[in-house]
């Protein structure tokens, strides 16, 4: 789908999402997951704080941390867990949580500032994570996409990145990143278009598929 | 401090390759020929981050390298370390490939013995890797890329590289974690070593019957929280 609405050729994905935290590249007809969380995803870590904060759950958690994010000024280190292209998210969270009543009541920082200092981190980690595999796959292209995929901030990081080792960034919008029934409809096509079919009476739905589980006859 | 340079007063650095965080080069160390790796500073991450970051990587990776190099683990010797561009110098490990190229070679030259032919190398890295983590040296990134082969392939001598994720700790969880960042390294740039790794660990466990227990029951749960999480949304 990524590379329909982009054009692109055979990125690196980023894939993060409230379930979810992958970097993923395709070789020999396999999606291949060279990285991911070893514990929460992004999203969730996102959502977890945001609740932590009473943000209100319309229309996302992640998107009113994005906006508060947006106005914090002052950085606070949190702890960074990057495991060669893993990352691990569970124990920023406990961190954050439980330093940030303390924190806002005392005044030392906003909830702007922890939304922004918690955004600049983990962002900080999974552009690392997507590096590292880019460097190690030789790639010059990188995509994101996902829920959080929508994040400005996240998106503008993977840019800066990208430019400094002169690759390319894909990024879709968010009518793509989260339409999930698009994404399926177009691999679906392309199953169809590569003579993979199944018939009606054996065709169910899982969510359950690993990105790495599925055999690519779509592509070389 | 500037780089050092060589010993006619010519710094003669040659650009080599640029990884995920740092610039490699080779030069002259006061007349010996070594290798420089400069940490960058990253544009997307706010500054002091950054600067966090990058001091924090330079010790590690020098602090992992002088233990490891106690522990009789071969890595390169270190010369000098300049905290003010983040960049050390050390020997080049000459006449050498990296393991990744290396079964990369043999699985296209001899796609059905790379097996057979791969297993003493395997052996031997998980030996290595058992004595890095009975030292609690945490080596952070372990991929086949950060491991060279010196000299001829048959002898075996492997050689550590690119501690930068490194840190000192003799938990059995990031043991464990350690061999999971390996496995995965492992099965996602080389399709079909699934019983390569399974021959690494034998000889892991072999090495240090004691120790190594709780690292590889570490690694099954590691493992699992990987594979329990589902695909939604």
């Amino acid at each position: 789908m990524g590379r329909l609405v982009t054009g692109a050729e055979n990125p690196t994905v980023l894939y993060v999402s409230g379930g979810n935290t992958q970097v993923i590249a395709y070789l020999q007809r396999r999606y291949r997951i060279f990285g991911e969380t070893i514990d929460i995803a992004v999203g969730n870590c996102l959502d977890r704080f945001a609740r932590v904060l009473k943000l209100s759950n319309d229309p996302s958690p992640g998107y009113n941390i994005e906006q508060l994010a947006k106005r914090g000024k002052k950085f606070l280190e949190l702890p960074y867990a990057v495991k060669g292209m893993d990352v691990s998210f569970s124990g920023l969270l406990s961190y954050i949580e439980e330093k940030a009543p303390g924190l806002v009541e005392s005044g030392e920082y906003t909830p702007e500032d922890l939304c922004f200092s918690l955004q600049e981190t983990v962002f900080a980690m999974l552009v690392e994570i997507t590096e590292r595999a880019m460097a190690h796959c030789g790639s010059q292209e990188v995509m994101i996409v996902g829920g959080v995929g929508c994040n400005e901030r996240l998106q503008q990081m993977m840019e800066v990145m990208a430019k400094e080792r002169g690759a390319l960034l894909y990024a879709t919008d968010e009518r793509f990143c989260i339409d999930n029934g698009a994404m399926i409809a177009q691999a679906g096509y392309l199953m169809y278009k590569s003579g993979q079919t199944t018939p009606l009476v054996d065709t169910w739905c899982t969510q359950r598929f690993r990105t790495d589980e599925v055999e690519v006859t779509w592509r070389d | 401090m500037a780089a050092p340079m060589d010993v006619s007063g010519e710094n003669v650095r040659k650009f080599i390759k640029q990884g995920a965080e740092a610039k490699v080069y080779a030069e002259n160390f006061y007349g010996r020929p070594c290798i420089s790796k400069e940490r960058f500073s990253k544009g997307y991450r706010h500054p002091t981050l950054d600067k966090s970051l990058t001091l924090q990587r330079l010790k590690a990776e020098i602090r992992a390298m002088s233990k490891c190099r106690n522990l009789g683990i071969p890595v390169p010797t270190l010369y000098f370390v300049d905290t003010s561009t983040s960049t050390f110098y050390m020997e080049e490990i000459v006449n050498s490939q990296t393991v990744r190229d290396y079964i990369v070679s043999i699985q296209t030259s001899d796609p059905d013995g790379a097996m057979q032919k791969l297993s003493p190398l395997a052996e031997k890295i998980g030996k290595i890797l058992s004595k890095m983590h009975c030292g609690k040296v945490i080596h952070g990134d372990l991929t086949t890329s950060n491991m060279l082969l010196r000299g001829d392939p048959s002898d075996l001598d492997i050689v550590l590289i690119d501690f930068g994720l490194s840190f000192s700790e003799g938990l059995a969880e990031d043991k464990g974690v350690d061999l999971y960042v390996f496995e995965r390294a492992l099965l996602s740039t080389h399709p079909n070593t699934e019983e390569l790794f399974k021959v690494v660990i034998e000889a892991y466990k072999k090495e240090n019957v004691k120790e190594s227990a709780d690292a590889i029951s570490k690694l099954d749960e590691v493992r699992m929280r990987g594979r329990k999480r589902t695909m939604v949304g």
